[in-house]
């Protein structure tokens, strides 16, 4: 309902997006994040890439609202910006290192198919010797460029668990977001 | 006057369940009593596995030969398991893959040290008699943190009692030898635990509520893994605002 009446003031029907070019972004992602994983750099600076790999192809800001939930409705816009500024950095660090372990590892867009207003690309990604598994990666341009704004690996919804975290860290602080987004400067 | 009991039981518990905030796909009744165990099985797995709160360690722990012979010697035994369950639930190139593996891996890969079968791309796939229940159409009921094994659900839990009692190794093997079979099998768990202890810290020991990170992480991956796609946990959040 929501999305139907959004959708004319974003410009533009979601169809607008192929699947071939939902495809052509996971499979950079995917390549960029092998670069990254398979160079042999030290850990902080495969966080830093990461950093700038999630600027570049995923709609921080988006995440970092829907993972904020209702608060960020009473957020300012300060709030916001910083919200999304530690948000990054987080993701950053805690996915970044997680995915050290896929070093060596095959990953290959496998197929996709359209959910609601977005395309959910699917990867599988096989380690050696051990049983292929997949990333579903969502994908949009309703912010106004072709990012992803979520994965699915091995059927650990990413956002899900992070609604659930900043959820968590607010509440442990009273609701101060302030506090919050000061302790999530140094969380991941 | 039993009646009028049981409707203000139900008020209560209806009033009780609108005050929670609404949490698509967690129906946890038994949460205070879920949080105590699953602290208790934080304590008793840490201390089994000397793992403490490290934020400092981040390299992912390396596979010791040990570790991947006991994990694979305790998958070996759970297989017959799996292929009975695969039967109950018609599903035989499932049941055909795991007999693959396990006849590959008993004799090639010496009782299941080695995995030659998996090498093959025989990889298989683990089933149970909750995964059973659900084919049979069973719902999972409600979460439950079950002392030792962990999150589980409510149907979940009576497969583990039922995949207990009609093991087919409990048949074939004499008693004492399959004391030791389900000894071998709670190792080969904790050696699989052990090697991916870097991911349990990082998704939910070091976060703001681990009881409630696992408990998500739980639901997510086994719904995933029975194939159970649950439309309102989709987040589309172009449509939120």
């Amino acid at each position: 309902m929501a999305a139907a009446a959004a959708a004319p003031m974003l410009g533009g029907p979601a169809a607008a997006l192929t699947q071939a070019q939902a495809n052509e972004l996971i499979g950079r992602v995917m390549a960029d994040v092998q670069g990254i994983i398979n160079s042999g750099s030290s850990e902080s600076q495969v966080i830093t890439r990461f950093e700038q790999l999630f600027t570049r192809y995923a709609d921080v800001p988006t995440i970092a609202r829907s993972a904020l939930g209702p608060p960020a409705r009473s957020a300012s816009a300060a709030q916001m910006s910083a919200f999304t500024e530690a948000f990054r950095g987080y993701l950053a660090r805690k996915y970044g290192r997680q995915f050290r372990r896929f070093a060596g590892a095959a990953a290959e867009v496998t197929g996709a198919r359209q959910v609601q207003s977005f395309w959910e690309v699917v990867s599988t990604i096989t380690m050696r010797g051990e049983a292929p598994f997949e990333v579903r990666w969502h994908v949009s341009d309703r912010s106004g460029q072709i990012l992803f704004f979520n994965l699915i690996i091995d059927g650990v919804n990413v956002l899900a668990a992070e609604r659930q975290e900043v959820g968590s860290m607010l509440e442990r602080r009273g609701g101060n977001l302030d506090r919050m987004i000061q302790d999530l400067r140094q969380a991941g | 006057m039993r009646h009028r009991w049981l409707a203000a039981f139900f008020a209560i518990a209806l009033i009780a369940g609108c005050a929670r905030a609404p949490e698509p796909g967690v129906n946890d009744p038994y949460e205070s009593t879920n949080r105590a165990w699953f602290d208790s099985n934080l304590r008793l797995s840490s201390a089994i596995t000397g793992s403490e709160e490290a934020p400092g360690e981040t390299t992912p722990p390396r596979a010791s030969p040990f570790r991947r012979a006991l994990s694979n010697v305790g998958g070996n035994l759970g297989l017959p398991s799996s292929i009975l369950n695969d039967l109950l639930q018609i599903r035989p190139a499932r049941a055909a893959e795991n007999t693959v593996r396990l006849v590959i891996n008993t004799t090639v890969g010496l009782g299941g040290l080695f995995d030659p079968a998996g090498a093959m791309g025989f990889h298989g796939r683990r089933s149970d008699f909750g995964e059973t229940l659900h084919r049979w159409g069973v719902g999972e009921g409600a979460y439950v943190v079950l002392p030792v094994f962990g999150p589980s659900t409510e149907r979940d839990s009576a497969g583990l009692v039922v995949d207990m009692l009609i093991d087919p190794l409990r048949f074939v093997l004499p008693a004492p030898e399959y004391g030791y079979s389900s000894a071998v099998r709670l190792g080969g768990r904790l050696a699989d635990a052990a090697e991916y202890s870097d991911l349990l810290d990082a998704n939910v020991i070091n976060t703001a509520d681990p009881y409630a990170q696992a408990r998500l992480l739980y639901l997510q991956t086994r719904r995933y893994h029975l194939g159970v796609e649950v439309e309102e946990e989709i987040i589309d959040p172009y449509a939120d605002f």
